[in-house]
């Protein structure tokens, strides 16, 4: 971190750490902002940028660290906090009240009002017109929110941002819904709020837009800032070299041994959608034993659908679905456990954990009725040894068993959703995205932990968005692209091209025939 | 340095905290002791054999509806029907003893006490079936599903006599029924039997949630019902456990009180929901589900009753006890929510010095 000049800082976080349940997603960072710059934050989906910055606009506290502005130490206890120090931010997501014009907007919580009379429209409306013509955004104060397309909402934000008089102004990914027209606007407002002595934090994932506006960069890694320098010293491959580290992704090497025979089979599975057509559309596939069946696909391709039917969560569903030759009958969740299903469903915290429970008890949910003795009576002692191995079989990382599941680590947290699945004896195990929400090093963990099992003779169908993770884990690949099955290949078949234009596919078919 | 001081700064901060928080996760311990030594200092014969056996007879029916309550607010429901439950089962008990059911034929069958005992549980857990169907099947948000069935058990309680008291229950010795007295009235080795009948309920209930996969489910399905659908839970039939459960404690309640009075009054129980809500709350069971014990349950109607008699004893107005009785329970929520985050931020700050 040397070479750069230390000048203007107007705000300093130190050392700031900040623990959600399940996941740290800030070590110990610093990041300095300083007056008249824009300073540049990048990093990878789940890097930490977002927590930093809503730890700056006071939407959450850190769990240990300071903040320092203007030399002297500050507390954002709320948003408010953060508005009177003079910081503001423009969400990611938009955060406007589509019901109300967009003057309302602007001056949401600060109405200008003439006393008993309530408050002075008119007035509103002049006011916002002129930041918005500031803006040059060509939008009228008095229409509605809603009714303006995404990208003129986004300046309608920036232009709340800008009426408050900020010191300081976080852009979370201003320009993802900008045309390029309108990003030219925006780097315009930048600059002149530049020369006005704002300190802008610039967030974005497009290199050569923070090339050309920012003026210093920081990159953030798994929650710990990796690179921080001035834009005008480094090139792209500096930013990317930093971001993505020297470590590269850990995928378990592929065991060696063939898998068996067919175990699982699902015939013609459909799920009719609400809005018509098909979310699941006639799925038919196979895993064997020992074998890893990746399903790849964009969001909405069926593939948590198709997961869902096979556990028997969709009354309404058509096909037929065998294990071992055997068709299930009944559809409900509690049944196909019994008959050697289990499913890791894909948001974890909703449906995988239960928070209030401990380690053990989670572990254990699902398959009380092993541990039975005359009927009805639960025996600690086995009930504790099952958990023992399981902790053990997974190498979850648990100082004790009895305390909070909430205590551990996100991928420690995943570790403990697959060992009560694997508590039930599947014969074949879905994983719906299973490396959702932990960080590196644990979904390293996860994947050999699915190879290990594998190994051992469970067949595993996994579904993911992720091209790489689908490439190094699966023994056969599928695709799903709009409910259909677009595609079965053996892995060693498969090439990345194949497997992305495929998952393309559903969606070209439809728009044909529409 | 500054970081070393920095550590050592939190590490303060978090045995603090730790200490902090094993006060508070005692606190129903803490508070019966305080209204036991305070009532022993300022209420006179409080200490009383008599007194004691009076205050647990009392504090007995808190107890059970708060056994009942404690699984229904666990799964993150709420039983508003219990007091009516109360009321119409002691109705039905009296007119059992009294006069019998009339078959058509112009025959009038008597029951035995143990058989009018088992017809009344019967219809304690028969309306709990009916909340719970209304929850589970029509998917009747608790809270009105049961207050529903609070005004149809009330309506029916006083429908059943026109809103008269069945008086002097003692049977008739021709008929075989007599000795309904013993239930409320009755001691085994100087407990009265209604105490005995709350340690095996009691005991059987914490067993229940230790030891059997139904009551273990009732946690997983308040924490987090959704994880539990998933991990194939029954959690339809969990439900319907705990609302039928709620209803066979209840039961035992009207028969407990109708004993006592050997008399049968149709606006007994009214209200009673409130101090079993109360109670399961000062005993650490959240609202939000997931969380409680029946050890602390009890110990919560305990304090409750211990709390009323003992005021009533000091002679302090009615008027004031109802306000002392709503400040006591609003504490427990606030210290109950201060615990919790209290916890997450020790958690927290030990992931973080962790990781």
């Amino acid at each position: 971190m040397s070479g750069i000049d230390d000048g203007d800082v107007i705000l300093e976080l130190k050392d700031i750490t900040k623990a959600y349940s399940g996941i740290v997603a800030l070590k110990k960072a610093d990041l300095k902002l300083r007056r008249g710059a824009v300073n540049v934050l990048v990093g990878e989906n789940g890097a930490g940028k977002s927590t930093m910055m809503r730890i700056i606009a006071g939407v959450e506290q850190p769990t240990l660290g300071e903040i320092w502005m203007d030399g002297e130490r500050i507390h954002l206890n709320s948003p408010a906090d953060a508005v009177r120090h003079g910081i503001g931010i423009v969400f990611q997501e938009l955060n406007l009240f589509g019901n109300l014009s967009v003057a309302e907007n602007i001056f949401a919580t600060r109405e200008i009002t003439r006393g008993l009379r309530g408050i002075d429209h008119r007035a509103q409306v002049e006011r916002a017109n002129a930041f918005l013509n500031r803006l040059e955004a060509g939008i009228s104060a008095d229409t509605l929110a809603e009714d303006l397309p995404i990208g003129q909402q986004q300046l309608v934000e920036i232009a709340r941002a800008v009426s408050l008089d900020t010191r300081i102004l976080i852009m979370d990914e201003p320009t993802s819904a900008l045309s390029a027209a309108e990003v030219d606007v925006l780097f315009r407002v930048i600059a002149d709020l530049k020369a006005r002595g704002v300190a802008i934090v610039y967030i974005s994932h497009r290199l050569e837009e923070l090339m050309r506006l920012g003026d210093y960069i920081t990159v953030l890694k798994d929650g710990q800032i990796t690179g921080h320098a001035m834009v005008k010293d480094i090139d792209t491959r500096w930013i990317v070299r930093s971001m993505i580290g020297s470590d590269a992704k850990d995928f378990a090497k592929q065991v060696d041994h063939e898998p068996g025979g067919e175990v699982f089979r699902t015939e013609n599975i459909c799920l009719p959608r609400a809005q018509g057509g098909y979310a699941v559309d006639h799925v038919s596939i196979g895993v064997r034993k020992g074998e890893i069946l990746g399903i790849y696909g964009l969001m909405g391709a069926g593939r948590s659908e198709l997961f869902e039917c096979i556990m028997g969560r969709h009354e309404h569903y058509t096909g037929k679905i065998f294990v071992e030759d055997e068709e299930l009958k009944g559809r409900d969740t509690t049944r196909r456990i019994r008959e050697g299903l289990a499913l890791i469903p894909e948001d974890r915290q909703r449906e995988g954990l239960v928070q209030s429970m401990s380690i053990a008890d989670n572990l254990s949910m699902a398959s009380l009725g092993q541990f039975l003795k005359g009927g009805f009576h639960i025996d600690l002692k086995l009930e504790k040894k099952a958990v023992r191995d399981a902790i053990r079989n997974l190498s979850i990382k648990a100082k004790n068993p009895e305390f909070d599941v909430t205590s551990m680590s996100g991928g420690n947290q995943q570790k403990v959703v697959i060992g009560k699945a694997l508590m039930t004896g599947p014969k074949v195990l879905l994983m719906d995205e299973p490396s959702r929400g932990i960080d590196v090093g644990a979904k390293a963990d996860v994947f050999r932990t699915m190879r290990q099992l594998a190994g051992e003779g469970l067949a595993i169908l996994f579904s993911t968005s992720d091209l790489e993770e689908v490439m190094a884990l699966s023994d056969r690949i599928a695709v799903m692209s709009n409910g259909r099955l677009v595609m079965v290949v053996d892995r060693k078949d498969a090439t990345e091209e194949m497997i992305v234009s495929a998952s393309a596919e559903g969606h070209k078919t439809r728009r044909m025939h529409a | 340095m500054t970081t070393a001081t920095h550590t050592a700064a939190t590490g303060n901060h978090l045995s603090t905290g730790a200490a902090l928080l094993t006060i508070m996760k005692l606190r129903t311990f803490i508070a019966l002791f305080a209204v036991i030594i305070f009532f022993s200092i300022f209420a006179p014969n409080f200490l009383s054999t008599a007194n004691m056996i009076l205050m647990s007879k009392h504090a007995t029916q808190n107890a059970f509806l708060a056994i009942g309550m404690t699984f229904v607010i666990i799964t993150g429901g709420i039983d508003l029907s219990v007091g009516s439950i109360v009321g119409l089962c002691g109705m039905i008990a009296g007119g059992l003893i009294m006069y019998g059911v009339a078959l058509p034929l112009g025959y009038t069958v008597y029951f035995n006490v143990v058989e009018v005992a088992i017809i009344v549980m019967a219809v304690g857990i028969l309306i709990g079936a009916v909340n719970g169907l209304l929850i589970t099947r029509l998917n009747v948000a608790p809270f009105i599903a049961t207050l529903g069935t609070l005004y149809v058990a009330r309506g029916m309680a006083l429908l059943y006599s026109d809103g008269q008291t069945l008086p002097n229950l003692t049977g008739r010795e021709d008929l075989g029924n007599q000795g309904f007295s013993y239930l409320g009235s009755g001691s085994i080795l100087g407990l009265p039997v209604s105490v005995w009948i709350l340690i095996v309920v009691a005991l059987g209930a914490a067993y229940f949630a230790r030891f059997v996969p139904l009551g273990r489910h009732i946690f997983a399905v308040g924490g987090n019902e959704r994880a539990s659908r998933m991990s194939g839970i029954r959690v339809n039939r969990v439900k319907m456990f705990v609302y039928m459960f709620s209803g066979f404690c209840a039961a035992i309640v009207g028969l407990i009180i109708s004993s006592e009075l050997m008399a049968s009054h149709p606006a007994t129980g009214t209200n009673l929901e409130l101090n079993a809500i109360a109670a399961a709350v000062l005993g650490g069971t959240s609202m939000s589900g997931g969380r409680g014990t029946i050890g602390g349950t009890i110990i919560g109607a305990f304090v409750i009753g211990i709390l009323s008699d003992g005021l009533v004893m000091m002679g302090v107005s009615s008027f004031w006890q109802m306000v002392i009785k709503g400040l006591v329970i609003i504490v427990a929520v606030v210290v109950d929510q201060a615990q919790r985050r209290l916890q997450q931020r020790v958690t927290l700050m030990q992931m973080a010095k962790a990781g």
